[in-house]
């Protein structure tokens, strides 16, 4: 179990006539929380994008466990565990925060599991237990944020992919989400791929992070490592 | 006083019509952002199918069923052929191949059937009921008509409302690419949106039909009136298709029975311009605002 | 206006004068030449080469589809039926009122039609095109209209001067034909200058145009109201040729079809609207020929142009899922010089993965398309 959970390896993304990423080296250890930093378009939706099946990439591959992602359809790539928290969460407003939840863990198959799972997602985040049966149109931004984490882990994902789950919330909420990430992975074994904007924040619960620029990786350091190196800080994560 | 009710009776019947068209026309539009154009055609051709059952001497509930099946499997080829292809393209584009589609269908049922329309029976007797010595223009197959629509509503409102096939087809049709995300085969969901849709559409070919008969072109005014009555309900709403249906079925008796029954196309062309100047979204749809 | 340009519309007037005589003298001599028969299937392909102008012009350069055509058609037959029966006006006069009402026609649908767009356009012109003609069996208006049956007009008499023997096929192709000339003649103009410019821009991008300064709706309008007229002039022509304005004549099928010979013919072009024109006469007539030689049954004979409409309009559109707008005059082209169509990058069908690729790729003209899934994601 030495290799890592997810290897990607030269990876090219075009968004239409652009290149959105070029030769992209990731790897994401088991159990850890790796971050991916940069400023805004360096290319960090796009890499989350890629790897969960919404984006075809041009050249590269992405593996999963040893298995090969790299042209496999979304639908297949849910069925291997990797969930995605699409940016500012992508909750579907229109159904309640309990459908929310029960559409993440569906393609299971398994509905005492699925109904076992819902509970420990109140248990967790009980603002959602509270409005279970109201549409998610009404849940405020980090509600909203929650909703999509705890959608993702009905389906015990083994990887779990979060975009930017900072975008526009308040400090203290945050911290809280943050915190549960870590969770995540120090309790339940789960590993992270945090994609954020809001270096400070990532690098506080990361182990690893790496930083995009104009869609090319320009470091991939212990979390610490990147921290403590002024030249990066001030370059690329504006603090 | 008896008139009116008996319009408004009358109104009632064809409105529950309307609103099964509309309806098919709605569960199409919010799940792939189409107006099937086609809607009118495909009604028509399992309505011919389902009079070929009765004309080889097959029951009328025998006809019925093969007139949903045949509809079920109609709508699924119809999305998964035709109408992939232009999903998440220019409206004109699916404008068009509806209405290719719409004058395929046309034609070949002129080719296997003629161009003659020919007679449908009803399941049950077409003659009013008699109330304290009133007649009503409410017959027994009326009433047929109102309680299998309502039957295929309440059955499609629990499907989508209570299973979990309907809480994946309802998020595939709200947010496509998220639902992809929880891994709901949306491809599957687009191409059962459509079969169930056509399913609707076809037990409203069935009803209709020994009022307008079974041809070609006979339910071509279906369809306006269908997407009449999904406009009114906002074209978004399975209940406001409801509505609108129910809505405009009423109206279009009035008209028919105070003015003229030639007029009952204009009086949905009236209504629908109406609904389209004072909302053009629809009276019920959420207020959304035109695209800019 | 510089100079340039006023020499350059100089120079655009003079070749449009010059095609149009040259077709006149082409038709002249094919009228001539050709069968009563013969000549009663140009004089029909010159009324609907007028339609079919008319709404390209709507939905190639305007980019608003109507579906309600057939109905124009049919207030141009009717009008210049009521006139040559009650009134016994000249044919020029009968002509340019039946122009005249249904270009005021096209106003009125105009007004409305300018402030809906896509799908809900086409629903309430395809509404119109049903109801229209259900007013003719409309009680009040049956000894004015003739119900079912319509009217029956008298057949155009052909001058004195041309001799007593001159076949009537021939006079009515002869003013079917100058009908369509004229037609073309003033579209050409019309599209070439700024109208057809500022037409374009509005189709091409609403927001961008309106920012510009041009009044889009006020253009939509104006688009309807021309195109309708064109449509009239088609239906008075229909009336001088079939000697009938009856609803029969005036199906959805004939909306239909003026869509097909838009989009065959290669939308927004005026040339392809003569080759849509061609088609939608030439084609049942050889279709019953073939049925006639090869035995197929009356019921496939002449149900098979209209499934041949059908099945171009959806072959097509899947041929070209860019977009109809410039694919399309790509195709008509090709289809013209009879050559196989330009490679364009097509989608595989059942390629729902691709399309959210498929999107950010998408060009500038694929407007239409921002309102469909991908836009409700990204919320």
């Amino acid at each position: 179990m030495t290799k890592a959970l997810l290897e990607v390896r030269g990876l090219d993304v075009d968004y239409g006539a652009v290149r959105a990423l070029r030769g992209v080296d990731l790897s994401v250890e088991r159990g850890s929380v790796t971050a991916v930093l940069g400023a805004n378009g360096a290319g960090k939706t796009t890499l989350l994008r890629a790897l969960s099946g919404l984006l075809r990439p041009a050249s590269g591959t992405i593996e999963l466990d040893g298995r090969d992602l790299t042209r496999a359809a979304v639908e297949r790539i849910v069925r291997l565990g990797v969930a995605h928290v699409p940016q500012s969460g992508g909750v579907i407003t229109e159904l309640t925060v309990a459908e929310n939840l029960r559409l993440g863990g569906l393609w299971r198959g398994d509905r005492a599991a699925l109904a076992r799972r819902i509970d420990e997602m109140y248990a967790l985040f009980p603002p959602l237990a509270e409005r279970r049966s109201l549409p998610a149109a009404t849940l405020s931004g980090g509600e909203r944020q929650m909703l999509a984490l705890a959608r993702a882990l009905t389906g015990s994902p083994r990887l779990l992919l979060v975009d930017e789950p900072s975008l526009g919330l308040a400090p203290r909420v945050v911290a809280r989400l943050m915190a549960v990430l870590r969770r995540l992975c120090d309790e339940d074994g789960r590993t992270v791929l945090l994609v954020e904007q809001n270096a400070r924040s990532a690098l506080s619960i990361a182990d690893r992070a790496i930083v995009l620029d104009l869609g090319a990786v320009v470091a991939a350091e212990p979390a610490a490592t990147i921290a403590a190196d002024d030249r990066l800080r001030h370059a690329y994560l504006g603090f | 006083m008896v008139r009116f009710i008996n319009l408004t009776l009358a109104g009632i019947t064809s409105g529950a019509v309307f609103a099964a068209v509309a309806l098919a026309l709605v569960l199409i539009w919010r799940a792939t952002r189409v107006v099937n154009f086609a809607q009118g055609a495909m009604l028509m051709i399992t309505t011919f199918i389902a009079w070929s059952v009765i004309d080889a001497g097959g029951s009328y509930w025998l006809a019925l069923g093969a007139a949903l099946a045949s509809g079920l499997v109609l709508g699924a080829v119809v999305e998964r052929v035709v109408v992939r292809p232009v999903e998440n393209k220019p409206h004109l584009n699916a404008v068009i191949v509806t209405l290719g589609l719409f004058v395929v269908l046309q034609a070949a049922a002129g080719m296997i059937w003629g161009d003659t329309p020919h007679s449908y029976p009803p399941a049950f007797t077409i003659r009013g009921l008699s109330v304290a010595g009133t007649w009503l223009l409410l017959s027994p197959f009326d009433l047929f008509v109102i309680g299998a629509v309502a039957a295929v509503m309440v059955a499609l409102t629990l499907l989508f409302v209570r299973t979990d096939l309907g809480l994946k087809l309802r998020a595939a049709a709200f947010a496509p690419e998220i639902a992809r995300l929880q891994g709901v085969r949306v491809g599957r969901m687009l191409t059962l949106g459509w079969a169930l849709a056509a399913l609707v559409g076809s037990l409203a070919g069935v009803l209709v039909a020994p009022s307008v008969f079974v041809g070609p072109t006979q339910f071509d005014a279906m369809l306006v009136f269908g997407f009449t009555a999904a406009v009114i309900g906002g074209l978004d709403s399975p209940a406001g298709a409801v509505v609108g249906g129910l809505l405009l079925g009423c109206a279009l008796s009035y008209v028919s029975g105070y003015v003229s029954s030639d007029l009952v196309t204009m009086g949905a062309l009236a209504a629908l311009i109406t609904v389209l100047m004072v909302r053009p979204n629809g009276l019920f749809a959420a207020s959304g605002g035109r695209r800019v | 206006m510089s100079i340039d340009s006023r020499a350059l519309f100089r120079l655009t007037l003079v070749r449009h004068t010059c095609g149009a005589v040259a077709a006149i003298a082409v038709l002249y001599v094919l009228t001539t030449t050709a069968g009563p028969y013969r000549d009663l299937q140009i004089a029909q392909a010159a009324y609907l080469t007028c339609a079919v102008a008319g709404l390209t012009v709507l939905t190639g350069l305007g980019g608003q589809i109507s579906l309600g055509h057939g109905a124009f058609m049919a207030v141009g037959a009717y009008t210049a039926a009521l006139l040559i029966i009650h009134q016994g006006w000249p044919l020029a006069a009968v002509l340019a009122a039946a122009t005249g009402a249904t270009a005021l026609t096209g106003a009125v649908v105009g007004a409305v039609a300018a402030r809906l767009e896509g799908p809900y356009l086409a629903g309430a012109t395809l509404a119109f095109a049903i109801g229209l003609p259900g007013l003719a069996n409309y009680e009040p208006l049956i000894d004015l209209l003739g119900g079912q049956n319509g009217l029956a007009v008298p057949p155009p008499v052909p001058p004195a001067g041309l001799g007593a023997a001159f076949p009537l096929e021939r006079w009515q192709a002869w003013i079917a034909c100058l009908g369509a000339v004229l037609t073309l003649f003033l579209l050409a103009n019309l599209t070439r200058g700024r109208f057809g410019r500022t037409l374009r821009a509005g189709r091409d991008d609403e927001i961008a145009a309106a920012l510009a300064g041009l009044r889009v709706a006020r253009l939509r309008i104006v688009a309807t109201v021309v195109s309708a007229a064109c449509a009239g002039l088609a239906g008075g022509l229909l009336a001088l040729v079939a000697t009938l304005a009856a609803p029969g004549a005036f199906p959805l099928a004939l909306s239909l079809q003026l869509i097909a010979a838009i989009i065959i013919g290669g939308l927004g072009s005026l040339a392809g609207a003569v080759w849509g024109a061609l088609i939608l006469v030439f084609v049942p007539t050889w279709a019953s020929d073939a049925a006639s030689t090869s035995g197929l049954s009356h019921n496939i004979a002449s149900n098979l142009p209209l499934a041949i409409y059908g099945l171009v309009l959806i072959a097509v559109t899947l041929a070209f899922p860019r977009g109809l707008q410039g694919g399309l005059r790509d195709l008509g082209g090709a289809l013209r010089r009879r050559l196989p169509p330009p490679r364009l990058p097509t989608n595989p069908p059942g390629g729902a993965d691709e399309a959210t690729t498929d999107d950010a790729g998408a060009r500038p003209d694929d407007r239409g398309g921002a309102g469909g899934r991908g836009e409700r994601v990204r919320r």
